[in-house]
Protein backbone atom coordinates (compact mmCIF):
# COMPACT_ATOMS: atom_id res chain seq x y z
CA UNK A 1 0.00 0.00 0.00
CA UNK A 2 1.23 3.76 -0.83
CA UNK A 3 1.07 6.02 1.82
CA UNK A 4 -1.48 7.86 0.08
CA UNK A 5 -3.72 4.35 -0.27
CA UNK A 6 -3.05 3.89 3.75
CA UNK A 7 -4.07 7.26 4.68
CA UNK A 8 -7.65 6.73 2.48
CA UNK A 9 -8.18 3.53 4.30
CA UNK A 10 -7.69 5.27 7.69
CA UNK A 11 -9.93 8.03 6.88
CA UNK A 12 -12.33 5.47 5.79
CA UNK A 13 -11.79 3.16 8.61
CA UNK A 14 -14.95 1.39 10.79
CA UNK A 15 -13.09 3.23 13.74
CA UNK A 16 -13.86 6.48 12.51
CA UNK A 17 -17.66 6.09 11.53
CA UNK A 18 -18.81 6.51 14.58
CA UNK A 19 -19.23 9.98 15.70
CA UNK A 20 -20.86 10.16 18.64
CA UNK A 21 -17.92 8.10 20.10
CA UNK A 22 -15.39 10.81 19.23
CA UNK A 23 -18.18 13.51 20.72
CA UNK A 24 -17.97 11.93 23.94
CA UNK A 25 -14.28 11.88 24.15
CA UNK A 26 -13.68 15.50 23.34
CA UNK A 27 -17.01 17.07 25.11
CA UNK A 28 -19.03 16.67 27.88
CA UNK A 29 -23.08 17.49 28.26
CA UNK A 30 -24.06 17.18 24.62
CA UNK A 31 -27.42 17.71 24.11
CA UNK A 32 -28.58 16.51 20.78
CA UNK A 33 -30.79 19.12 18.84
CA UNK A 34 -33.24 17.37 15.99
CA UNK A 35 -34.22 18.67 12.57
CA UNK A 36 -34.05 21.99 10.10
CA UNK A 37 -37.34 22.61 12.08
CA UNK A 38 -38.87 23.27 8.35
CA UNK A 39 -39.06 20.25 6.65
CA UNK A 40 -37.04 17.07 7.96
CA UNK A 41 -34.20 15.60 10.37
CA UNK A 42 -31.13 14.31 8.59
CA UNK A 43 -29.36 11.77 10.47
CA UNK A 44 -26.28 12.20 8.67
CA UNK A 45 -26.16 15.22 10.11
CA UNK A 46 -26.24 15.75 13.98
CA UNK A 47 -26.19 18.89 15.64
CA UNK A 48 -26.48 19.94 19.48
CA UNK A 49 -24.80 21.41 22.30
CA UNK A 50 -22.59 20.87 24.35
CA UNK A 51 -19.23 22.17 27.04
CA UNK A 52 -15.62 21.73 26.47
CA UNK A 53 -13.68 21.77 29.10
CA UNK A 54 -16.36 23.35 31.30
CA UNK A 55 -17.47 25.96 28.53
CA UNK A 56 -20.30 26.01 26.18
CA UNK A 57 -20.19 25.05 22.27
CA UNK A 58 -22.29 23.80 19.96
CA UNK A 59 -21.17 20.77 17.22
CA UNK A 60 -21.98 19.89 14.00
CA UNK A 61 -20.78 16.62 12.86
CA UNK A 62 -21.32 13.93 9.86
CA UNK A 63 -22.14 10.48 10.64
CA UNK A 64 -21.58 7.21 9.06
CA UNK A 65 -22.74 4.98 11.54
CA UNK A 66 -21.33 1.77 12.20
CA UNK A 67 -24.83 -0.56 11.59
CA UNK A 68 -25.87 -1.59 7.84
CA UNK A 69 -29.48 0.20 9.15
CA UNK A 70 -27.46 3.52 10.27
CA UNK A 71 -25.01 3.29 6.69
CA UNK A 72 -28.48 3.39 5.25
CA UNK A 73 -30.04 5.91 6.78
CA UNK A 74 -27.16 8.62 6.72
CA UNK A 75 -25.79 7.38 2.96
CA UNK A 76 -22.87 6.63 4.40
CA UNK A 77 -22.46 10.21 6.06
CA UNK A 78 -23.63 11.77 2.91
CA UNK A 79 -25.89 14.97 3.88
CA UNK A 80 -29.30 15.73 2.46
CA UNK A 81 -30.68 19.67 2.16
CA UNK A 82 -32.30 19.17 5.35
CA UNK A 83 -28.92 18.09 6.82
CA UNK A 84 -27.35 21.25 5.64
CA UNK A 85 -30.71 23.13 7.27
CA UNK A 86 -30.02 21.86 10.65
CA UNK A 87 -26.50 22.83 10.41
CA UNK A 88 -27.26 26.11 9.33
CA UNK A 89 -30.22 26.63 12.28
CA UNK A 90 -27.88 25.44 14.97
CA UNK A 91 -24.67 27.51 13.75
CA UNK A 92 -27.17 30.68 13.71
CA UNK A 93 -28.51 29.23 17.35
CA UNK A 94 -24.61 29.44 18.56
CA UNK A 95 -23.82 32.95 16.93
CA UNK A 96 -27.05 34.52 19.37
CA UNK A 97 -25.98 32.69 22.31
CA UNK A 98 -22.18 33.26 21.77
CA UNK A 99 -20.99 29.69 21.53
CA UNK A 100 -18.18 28.81 19.33
CA UNK A 101 -18.65 26.48 16.88
CA UNK A 102 -16.79 22.76 16.35
CA UNK A 103 -17.53 21.07 13.50
CA UNK A 104 -16.62 17.15 12.87
CA UNK A 105 -16.10 16.02 9.35
CA UNK A 106 -16.33 12.54 7.91
CA UNK A 107 -18.34 12.73 4.38
CA UNK A 108 -17.30 11.50 0.99
CA UNK A 109 -19.78 14.38 -0.23
CA UNK A 110 -23.39 15.90 -0.34
CA UNK A 111 -25.80 12.80 -1.35
CA UNK A 112 -26.35 12.44 -4.71
CA UNK A 113 -29.96 11.21 -4.55
CA UNK A 114 -32.74 12.75 -7.18
CA UNK A 115 -34.79 14.39 -4.01
CA UNK A 116 -31.84 15.70 -2.38
CA UNK A 117 -30.92 17.43 -6.22
CA UNK A 118 -34.40 18.06 -6.79
CA UNK A 119 -35.04 19.95 -3.51
CA UNK A 120 -31.78 22.68 -3.91
CA UNK A 121 -28.71 19.97 -2.71
CA UNK A 122 -26.02 22.81 -4.42
CA UNK A 123 -28.17 25.83 -3.39
CA UNK A 124 -28.27 24.93 0.38
CA UNK A 125 -24.57 24.41 0.44
CA UNK A 126 -24.13 27.96 -1.60
CA UNK A 127 -25.91 28.98 1.56
CA UNK A 128 -23.88 27.45 3.96
CA UNK A 129 -21.12 28.81 2.56
CA UNK A 130 -22.11 32.52 2.39
CA UNK A 131 -23.68 32.11 6.00
CA UNK A 132 -20.61 30.31 7.64
CA UNK A 133 -18.44 32.96 5.92
CA UNK A 134 -20.36 35.57 8.36
CA UNK A 135 -20.87 34.07 11.50
CA UNK A 136 -19.96 36.19 14.73
CA UNK A 137 -18.13 32.88 16.64
CA UNK A 138 -15.48 31.10 16.24
CA UNK A 139 -15.50 28.20 14.23
CA UNK A 140 -13.12 25.50 14.23
CA UNK A 141 -13.02 22.48 12.09
CA UNK A 142 -11.72 18.86 12.01
CA UNK A 143 -11.88 16.81 9.48
CA UNK A 144 -12.02 13.23 11.50
CA UNK A 145 -11.93 10.94 8.05
CA UNK A 146 -13.33 11.72 4.73
CA UNK A 147 -13.84 15.49 3.44
CA UNK A 148 -15.16 15.19 -0.49
CA UNK A 149 -16.35 18.48 -2.72
CA UNK A 150 -18.38 21.20 -1.72
CA UNK A 151 -20.69 19.13 1.18
CA UNK A 152 -17.59 19.24 3.36
CA UNK A 153 -16.49 22.58 2.47
CA UNK A 154 -20.15 23.60 3.70
CA UNK A 155 -18.90 22.40 7.15
CA UNK A 156 -15.69 23.82 6.83
CA UNK A 157 -15.44 27.63 6.14
CA UNK A 158 -14.22 27.90 9.56
CA UNK A 159 -10.98 29.81 11.68
CA UNK A 160 -9.54 26.78 12.42
CA UNK A 161 -9.05 23.74 9.85
CA UNK A 162 -7.13 20.63 11.36
CA UNK A 163 -6.91 16.97 9.84
CA UNK A 164 -6.36 13.75 11.59
CA UNK A 165 -2.95 12.15 9.95
CA UNK A 166 -5.09 9.20 8.50
CA UNK A 167 -7.65 11.46 6.85
CA UNK A 168 -8.58 13.22 3.12
CA UNK A 169 -10.08 16.68 1.94
CA UNK A 170 -10.16 16.71 -1.77
CA UNK A 171 -12.69 18.32 -4.05
CA UNK A 172 -14.60 15.25 -4.97
CA UNK A 173 -14.02 11.73 -3.51
CA UNK A 174 -11.63 9.76 -5.84
CA UNK A 175 -14.28 7.68 -7.02
CA UNK A 176 -16.49 10.59 -8.48
CA UNK A 177 -13.11 11.84 -9.82
CA UNK A 178 -11.98 9.13 -11.69
CA UNK A 179 -15.75 9.31 -12.77
CA UNK A 180 -15.20 12.55 -14.19
CA UNK A 181 -11.92 12.49 -15.36
CA UNK A 182 -11.94 8.72 -17.43
CA UNK A 183 -15.51 8.37 -17.18
CA UNK A 184 -14.24 5.10 -14.65
CA UNK A 185 -14.98 5.20 -10.89
CA UNK A 186 -12.78 2.18 -10.46
CA UNK A 187 -9.66 3.97 -11.27
CA UNK A 188 -10.09 5.78 -8.01
CA UNK A 189 -6.29 4.17 -6.76
CA UNK A 190 -4.65 6.02 -10.45
CA UNK A 191 -7.02 9.24 -9.24
CA UNK A 192 -6.31 9.39 -5.47
CA UNK A 193 -2.51 9.25 -6.57
CA UNK A 194 -2.76 12.74 -8.58
CA UNK A 195 -5.93 14.67 -6.14
CA UNK A 196 -3.27 15.49 -3.52
CA UNK A 197 -5.53 15.15 -0.50
CA UNK A 198 -2.89 14.14 2.04
CA UNK A 199 -2.67 16.05 5.26
CA UNK A 200 0.70 16.85 4.50
CA UNK A 201 0.03 17.77 1.55
CA UNK A 202 -2.29 20.34 2.25
CA UNK A 203 -1.02 21.77 5.34
CA UNK A 204 2.23 22.57 2.95
CA UNK A 205 -0.22 24.61 0.55
CA UNK A 206 -2.00 26.21 4.12
CA UNK A 207 -5.61 24.75 2.80
CA UNK A 208 -5.26 23.57 6.75
CA UNK A 209 -4.21 24.99 9.79
CA UNK A 210 -2.94 21.73 11.93
CA UNK A 211 -2.45 17.94 11.22
CA UNK A 212 -3.10 15.78 14.54
CA UNK A 213 -1.33 12.00 14.66
CA UNK A 214 -4.30 9.78 15.82
CA UNK A 215 -3.53 9.35 19.43
CA UNK A 216 -4.49 12.82 20.17
CA UNK A 217 -7.94 12.02 20.46
CA UNK A 218 -7.30 8.70 22.74
CA UNK A 219 -4.60 10.55 25.37
CA UNK A 220 -6.71 13.58 25.68
CA UNK A 221 -4.68 15.95 23.99
CA UNK A 222 -6.89 16.52 21.46
CA UNK A 223 -9.24 18.24 24.17
CA UNK A 224 -6.58 20.38 25.08
CA UNK A 225 -5.55 21.78 21.89
CA UNK A 226 -9.11 22.54 21.16
CA UNK A 227 -9.67 23.82 24.27
CA UNK A 228 -6.51 26.34 23.72
CA UNK A 229 -7.37 27.06 20.09
CA UNK A 230 -10.88 28.15 20.83
CA UNK A 231 -9.81 30.14 23.95
CA UNK A 232 -7.44 32.17 22.08
CA UNK A 233 -10.01 32.97 18.82
CA UNK A 234 -12.80 33.90 21.54
CA UNK A 235 -10.83 36.13 22.56
CA UNK A 236 -9.97 38.03 19.52
CA UNK A 237 -11.55 41.03 18.76
CA UNK A 238 -14.91 40.06 15.83
CA UNK A 239 -13.95 42.19 13.39
CA UNK A 240 -10.57 40.99 13.13
CA UNK A 241 -11.56 37.31 13.55
CA UNK A 242 -14.12 37.73 10.33
CA UNK A 243 -11.48 39.43 8.44
CA UNK A 244 -8.68 36.48 9.12
CA UNK A 245 -11.75 34.26 8.09
CA UNK A 246 -12.00 35.99 4.87
CA UNK A 247 -7.93 36.35 3.94
CA UNK A 248 -7.50 32.74 4.38
CA UNK A 249 -9.53 31.98 1.82
CA UNK A 250 -8.62 35.11 -0.42
CA UNK A 251 -5.15 33.89 -1.30
CA UNK A 252 -6.17 30.63 -3.11
CA UNK B 1 -35.54 -11.74 -58.25
CA UNK B 2 -37.64 -12.04 -55.23
CA UNK B 3 -39.38 -9.00 -53.33
CA UNK B 4 -37.05 -9.47 -50.23
CA UNK B 5 -33.77 -9.33 -52.57
CA UNK B 6 -35.81 -6.34 -54.30
CA UNK B 7 -35.91 -4.02 -51.30
CA UNK B 8 -32.04 -5.55 -49.54
CA UNK B 9 -30.59 -4.07 -53.65
CA UNK B 10 -32.55 -0.78 -53.33
CA UNK B 11 -31.64 0.09 -50.00
CA UNK B 12 -28.03 -0.84 -49.67
CA UNK B 13 -28.01 1.27 -52.81
CA UNK B 14 -29.73 3.98 -51.30
CA UNK B 15 -27.84 4.07 -48.44
CA UNK B 16 -24.26 4.50 -50.41
CA UNK B 17 -25.68 6.96 -52.38
CA UNK B 18 -26.57 8.72 -49.09
CA UNK B 19 -23.30 8.62 -48.09
CA UNK B 20 -22.20 9.97 -51.51
CA UNK B 21 -24.69 13.17 -51.17
CA UNK B 22 -23.71 13.85 -47.88
CA UNK B 23 -20.33 13.80 -48.30
CA UNK B 24 -20.54 16.72 -50.59
CA UNK B 25 -22.67 18.74 -47.85
CA UNK B 26 -19.91 21.02 -46.02
CA UNK B 27 -20.03 20.28 -41.95
CA UNK B 28 -22.07 22.87 -39.58
CA UNK B 29 -24.60 23.64 -42.51
CA UNK B 30 -27.24 21.18 -41.09
CA UNK B 31 -27.19 21.22 -37.07
CA UNK B 32 -29.01 18.98 -34.62
CA UNK B 33 -30.22 20.69 -31.61
CA UNK B 34 -28.69 18.68 -28.81
CA UNK B 35 -31.92 19.59 -26.76
CA UNK B 36 -34.57 18.77 -28.89
CA UNK B 37 -32.67 16.59 -32.09
CA UNK B 38 -34.54 18.87 -34.60
CA UNK B 39 -32.46 18.72 -37.70
CA UNK B 40 -32.18 22.50 -39.29
CA UNK B 41 -30.51 24.77 -41.63
CA UNK B 42 -27.59 26.52 -39.70
CA UNK B 43 -28.68 30.25 -40.57
CA UNK B 44 -32.78 29.26 -38.89
CA UNK B 45 -30.44 29.54 -35.28
CA UNK B 46 -29.80 33.76 -36.50
CA UNK B 47 -27.57 36.06 -34.93
CA UNK B 48 -28.25 34.67 -31.28
CA UNK B 49 -27.73 31.23 -32.06
CA UNK B 50 -31.09 29.71 -31.11
CA UNK B 51 -33.00 26.39 -31.78
CA UNK B 52 -35.57 27.31 -34.09
CA UNK B 53 -37.74 24.68 -32.90
CA UNK B 54 -37.26 24.75 -28.90
CA UNK B 55 -35.72 27.64 -28.41
CA UNK B 56 -32.55 25.86 -26.81
CA UNK B 57 -29.82 28.69 -26.72
CA UNK B 58 -26.48 27.07 -27.96
CA UNK B 59 -23.52 27.15 -26.23
CA UNK B 60 -21.48 30.05 -27.18
CA UNK B 61 -18.01 31.43 -26.39
CA UNK B 62 -17.98 34.43 -23.89
CA UNK B 63 -16.72 36.48 -26.48
CA UNK B 64 -19.70 35.87 -28.49
CA UNK B 65 -22.00 35.76 -26.18
CA UNK B 66 -20.83 39.74 -24.94
CA UNK B 67 -21.85 40.73 -28.81
CA UNK B 68 -25.14 39.69 -27.91
CA UNK B 69 -25.76 41.97 -25.00
CA UNK B 70 -23.34 45.10 -25.16
CA UNK B 71 -21.38 46.99 -27.24
CA UNK B 72 -19.90 49.41 -24.25
CA UNK B 73 -17.14 47.27 -22.76
CA UNK B 74 -14.01 47.85 -20.86
CA UNK B 75 -12.33 43.99 -20.00
CA UNK B 76 -10.82 43.54 -16.68
CA UNK B 77 -8.05 41.12 -15.36
CA UNK B 78 -7.10 39.63 -19.10
CA UNK B 79 -3.71 37.94 -17.96
CA UNK B 80 -4.77 35.74 -15.31
CA UNK B 81 -4.19 32.45 -15.57
CA UNK B 82 -3.47 29.04 -13.96
CA UNK B 83 -0.29 28.17 -12.72
CA UNK B 84 -1.33 24.56 -12.26
CA UNK B 85 -0.94 24.24 -8.73
CA UNK B 86 -1.54 20.86 -7.75
CA UNK B 87 1.39 19.63 -11.10
CA UNK B 88 -1.33 18.13 -13.08
CA UNK B 89 -0.30 16.15 -15.84
CA UNK B 90 -0.78 16.98 -19.05
CA UNK B 91 -2.77 20.05 -17.80
CA UNK B 92 -0.62 22.49 -18.91
CA UNK B 93 -1.74 20.99 -22.75
CA UNK B 94 -5.06 21.01 -22.34
CA UNK B 95 -4.86 25.19 -21.47
CA UNK B 96 -3.07 25.94 -24.26
CA UNK B 97 -6.13 24.32 -25.99
CA UNK B 98 -8.76 25.92 -24.39
CA UNK B 99 -7.42 29.15 -24.53
CA UNK B 100 -6.90 28.96 -28.64
CA UNK B 101 -10.22 27.50 -28.97
CA UNK B 102 -11.88 30.47 -26.85
CA UNK B 103 -9.04 33.52 -27.55
CA UNK B 104 -9.35 33.58 -23.33
CA UNK B 105 -6.45 32.79 -20.57
CA UNK B 106 -9.35 31.24 -18.89
CA UNK B 107 -12.87 30.29 -18.76
CA UNK B 108 -14.55 34.11 -18.01
CA UNK B 109 -14.65 37.49 -19.03
CA UNK B 110 -15.40 40.18 -16.53
CA UNK B 111 -15.20 43.90 -17.06
CA UNK B 112 -17.40 47.48 -16.98
CA UNK B 113 -20.09 47.23 -18.87
CA UNK B 114 -22.60 49.11 -19.90
CA UNK B 115 -26.10 47.14 -20.60
CA UNK B 116 -29.15 49.54 -21.80
CA UNK B 117 -27.74 52.56 -20.14
CA UNK B 118 -26.85 51.27 -17.17
CA UNK B 119 -23.07 50.68 -15.76
CA UNK B 120 -22.64 46.96 -14.58
CA UNK B 121 -19.64 44.98 -13.66
CA UNK B 122 -20.26 41.98 -16.03
CA UNK B 123 -19.30 38.65 -15.87
CA UNK B 124 -19.99 35.62 -18.86
CA UNK B 125 -17.95 32.61 -18.06
CA UNK B 126 -17.32 30.36 -20.95
CA UNK B 127 -18.54 27.00 -21.39
CA UNK B 128 -16.37 26.20 -24.07
CA UNK B 129 -13.39 26.21 -21.94
CA UNK B 130 -12.64 23.52 -20.10
CA UNK B 131 -16.36 22.74 -20.02
CA UNK B 132 -16.59 26.37 -18.04
CA UNK B 133 -14.64 24.72 -15.03
CA UNK B 134 -13.97 26.36 -12.38
CA UNK B 135 -10.21 26.90 -11.40
CA UNK B 136 -8.07 29.45 -9.54
CA UNK B 137 -7.40 31.54 -12.73
CA UNK B 138 -11.00 32.04 -13.68
CA UNK B 139 -11.86 31.97 -9.82
CA UNK B 140 -9.41 35.05 -9.27
CA UNK B 141 -10.82 37.00 -12.12
CA UNK B 142 -14.62 36.59 -10.76
CA UNK B 143 -13.27 37.59 -7.14
CA UNK B 144 -12.14 41.14 -8.30
CA UNK B 145 -15.20 41.53 -10.45
CA UNK B 146 -16.84 41.14 -7.61
CA UNK B 147 -14.38 43.58 -5.58
CA UNK B 148 -14.56 46.10 -8.29
CA UNK B 149 -17.46 46.01 -8.24
CA UNK B 150 -17.76 46.60 -5.16
CA UNK B 151 -15.20 49.52 -4.94
CA UNK B 152 -16.94 51.16 -7.93
CA UNK B 153 -20.53 50.97 -6.33
CA UNK B 154 -21.51 48.94 -9.16
CA UNK B 155 -23.66 45.83 -9.62
CA UNK B 156 -22.91 42.44 -10.79
CA UNK B 157 -24.46 40.83 -13.69
CA UNK B 158 -22.85 37.27 -14.09
CA UNK B 159 -23.52 34.40 -17.28
CA UNK B 160 -22.83 31.53 -15.44
CA UNK B 161 -22.32 28.32 -17.36
CA UNK B 162 -19.83 25.39 -15.82
CA UNK B 163 -19.24 21.70 -15.68
CA UNK B 164 -17.90 22.47 -11.94
CA UNK B 165 -14.90 22.38 -10.16
CA UNK B 166 -12.03 22.13 -12.07
CA UNK B 167 -10.48 18.77 -11.49
CA UNK B 168 -6.96 19.58 -12.16
CA UNK B 169 -6.80 22.26 -9.63
CA UNK B 170 -7.88 20.07 -6.48
CA UNK B 171 -8.12 21.29 -3.77
CA UNK B 172 -7.77 24.80 -5.14
CA UNK B 173 -10.95 24.58 -7.32
CA UNK B 174 -12.89 23.82 -4.05
CA UNK B 175 -11.12 26.84 -2.60
CA UNK B 176 -12.54 29.46 -4.94
CA UNK B 177 -16.41 28.24 -3.71
CA UNK B 178 -15.13 29.63 -0.29
CA UNK B 179 -13.02 32.68 -2.17
CA UNK B 180 -15.80 33.98 -4.23
CA UNK B 181 -18.43 33.65 -1.90
CA UNK B 182 -16.30 36.16 0.18
CA UNK B 183 -16.24 38.46 -2.24
CA UNK B 184 -19.68 38.26 -2.84
CA UNK B 185 -20.62 38.53 0.68
CA UNK B 186 -18.97 41.90 0.43
CA UNK B 187 -20.92 43.41 -2.47
CA UNK B 188 -24.04 42.23 -0.74
CA UNK B 189 -22.58 44.06 2.84
CA UNK B 190 -22.25 47.10 0.59
CA UNK B 191 -26.41 47.13 -0.61
CA UNK B 192 -25.44 46.71 -4.06
CA UNK B 193 -27.46 44.17 -6.34
CA UNK B 194 -26.63 41.20 -8.16
CA UNK B 195 -28.06 38.64 -10.99
CA UNK B 196 -26.95 36.00 -12.02
CA UNK B 197 -27.86 34.46 -15.50
CA UNK B 198 -28.20 30.58 -15.37
CA UNK B 199 -26.85 29.36 -19.19
CA UNK B 200 -26.10 25.81 -20.47
CA UNK B 201 -25.12 23.75 -18.50
CA UNK B 202 -24.30 25.41 -14.91
CA UNK B 203 -23.25 22.34 -12.70
CA UNK B 204 -21.80 21.38 -9.57
CA UNK B 205 -19.47 23.72 -7.61
CA UNK B 206 -20.46 26.95 -9.29
CA UNK B 207 -24.10 25.80 -8.82
CA UNK B 208 -23.12 25.32 -5.03
CA UNK B 209 -21.88 28.71 -4.70
CA UNK B 210 -21.94 32.08 -6.51
CA UNK B 211 -24.62 30.77 -9.24
CA UNK B 212 -26.97 30.29 -6.10
CA UNK B 213 -26.15 33.45 -4.13
CA UNK B 214 -27.30 36.19 -6.38
CA UNK B 215 -30.26 38.46 -4.96
CA UNK B 216 -32.15 37.46 -8.94
CA UNK B 217 -31.83 34.43 -10.86
CA UNK B 218 -32.88 34.65 -14.73
CA UNK B 219 -32.08 31.63 -16.54
CA UNK B 220 -31.95 30.71 -20.62
CA UNK B 221 -34.67 28.36 -21.88
CA UNK B 222 -33.86 24.85 -21.17
CA UNK B 223 -30.47 25.22 -19.67
CA UNK B 224 -28.97 22.45 -17.79
CA UNK B 225 -28.80 23.71 -13.81
CA UNK B 226 -28.16 21.36 -11.00
CA UNK B 227 -25.41 20.15 -8.63
CA UNK B 228 -24.47 16.71 -8.70
CA UNK B 229 -24.19 15.32 -12.61
CA UNK B 230 -27.37 12.89 -13.54
CA UNK B 231 -25.36 10.13 -14.16
CA UNK B 232 -24.36 10.19 -10.52
CA UNK B 233 -27.84 10.11 -9.34
CA UNK B 234 -28.83 7.94 -11.82
CA UNK B 235 -26.30 5.48 -10.64
CA UNK B 236 -26.76 5.83 -6.82
CA UNK B 237 -30.12 5.50 -6.93
CA UNK B 238 -30.30 2.76 -9.51
CA UNK B 239 -33.12 4.36 -11.37
CA UNK B 240 -33.57 6.60 -14.91
CA UNK B 241 -34.14 10.01 -14.76
CA UNK B 242 -36.43 11.94 -17.32
CA UNK B 243 -34.05 13.97 -19.63
CA UNK B 244 -35.29 17.42 -18.33
CA UNK B 245 -34.88 16.60 -14.28
CA UNK B 246 -32.37 19.12 -14.56
CA UNK B 247 -34.21 21.75 -16.81
CA UNK B 248 -34.50 25.22 -15.59
CA UNK B 249 -38.32 24.89 -16.55
CA UNK B 250 -38.25 22.72 -13.41
CA UNK B 251 -35.65 24.46 -11.48
CA UNK B 252 -38.06 27.12 -11.72
CA UNK B 253 -41.19 25.28 -10.53
CA UNK B 254 -39.32 24.27 -7.72
CA UNK B 255 -39.11 27.77 -6.76
CA UNK B 256 -35.50 28.12 -7.68
CA UNK B 257 -35.29 30.67 -10.56
CA UNK B 258 -37.23 33.92 -11.20
CA UNK B 259 -37.67 33.87 -14.91
CA UNK B 260 -36.69 32.05 -17.57
CA UNK B 261 -36.17 34.62 -20.21
CA UNK B 262 -34.94 34.07 -23.80
CA UNK B 263 -31.52 34.45 -25.38
CA UNK B 264 -33.04 37.63 -27.49
CA UNK B 265 -35.29 39.68 -24.68
CA UNK B 266 -32.13 39.39 -21.93
CA UNK B 267 -30.41 42.85 -22.62
CA UNK B 268 -33.97 44.31 -22.21
CA UNK B 269 -34.95 42.32 -19.10
CA UNK B 270 -31.44 43.58 -17.47
CA UNK B 271 -32.82 46.81 -18.77
CA UNK B 272 -36.02 46.59 -17.06
CA UNK B 273 -34.57 45.39 -13.59
CA UNK B 274 -31.53 48.23 -14.08
CA UNK B 275 -34.07 50.66 -14.36
CA UNK B 276 -35.81 49.78 -10.49
CA UNK B 277 -32.15 48.39 -9.00
CA UNK B 278 -30.80 51.76 -9.82
CA UNK B 279 -33.44 54.09 -9.20
CA UNK B 280 -32.13 56.64 -7.33
CA UNK B 281 -33.80 55.65 -3.17
CA UNK B 282 -36.44 57.42 -1.08
CA UNK B 283 -34.74 59.84 0.90
CA UNK B 284 -31.62 60.27 -1.34
CA UNK B 285 -30.00 63.65 -1.55
CA UNK B 286 -30.56 65.13 -5.50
Amino acid sequence: MTDTQSIIAGARSDRKANVYEIIDQLLTDFYELHGDHIVGDDPAVIAGLAKLSGFPVAVIATQKGNSLEDRMATHFGSPEPAGYRKSLRVMKLAEKLNFPIITLINTPGAYPGADAEASGQGQMIAKNISEMLKLKVPILTVIIGEAGSGGALALACSDQIWMFENSMYSVLSPEGFASIMWKDAHLADKAAKLMRLTPDWLLKQHAIHRVIPENMLTDGSLKTAMTGAIHDLAHQDVSKLLKKRADFFRRF
Amino acid sequence: MSLGEHVKRFSSRSVSMLKHYQAKVPSGIWQECPHCHASFYFKRAGQYRVCPECGYGFRVTAHRRLKMLTKQFEEWDTDLETKDPTEFPDYDRKIKKAQSATHLKDGVITGRAIIEDYPVALGIMDPLFIMGSLGTANGERITRMFEKATDQQLPVVLFTASGGARMQEGIYSLMQMAKISQAVNNHAAAGLAYIAVIMDPTTGGVTASFASQADITLAEPKALFGFTGKRVIEQTINKQLPDDFQSVENSYKRGFIDEIVSREEIPHRLGQLLSILEAKKWGDAK
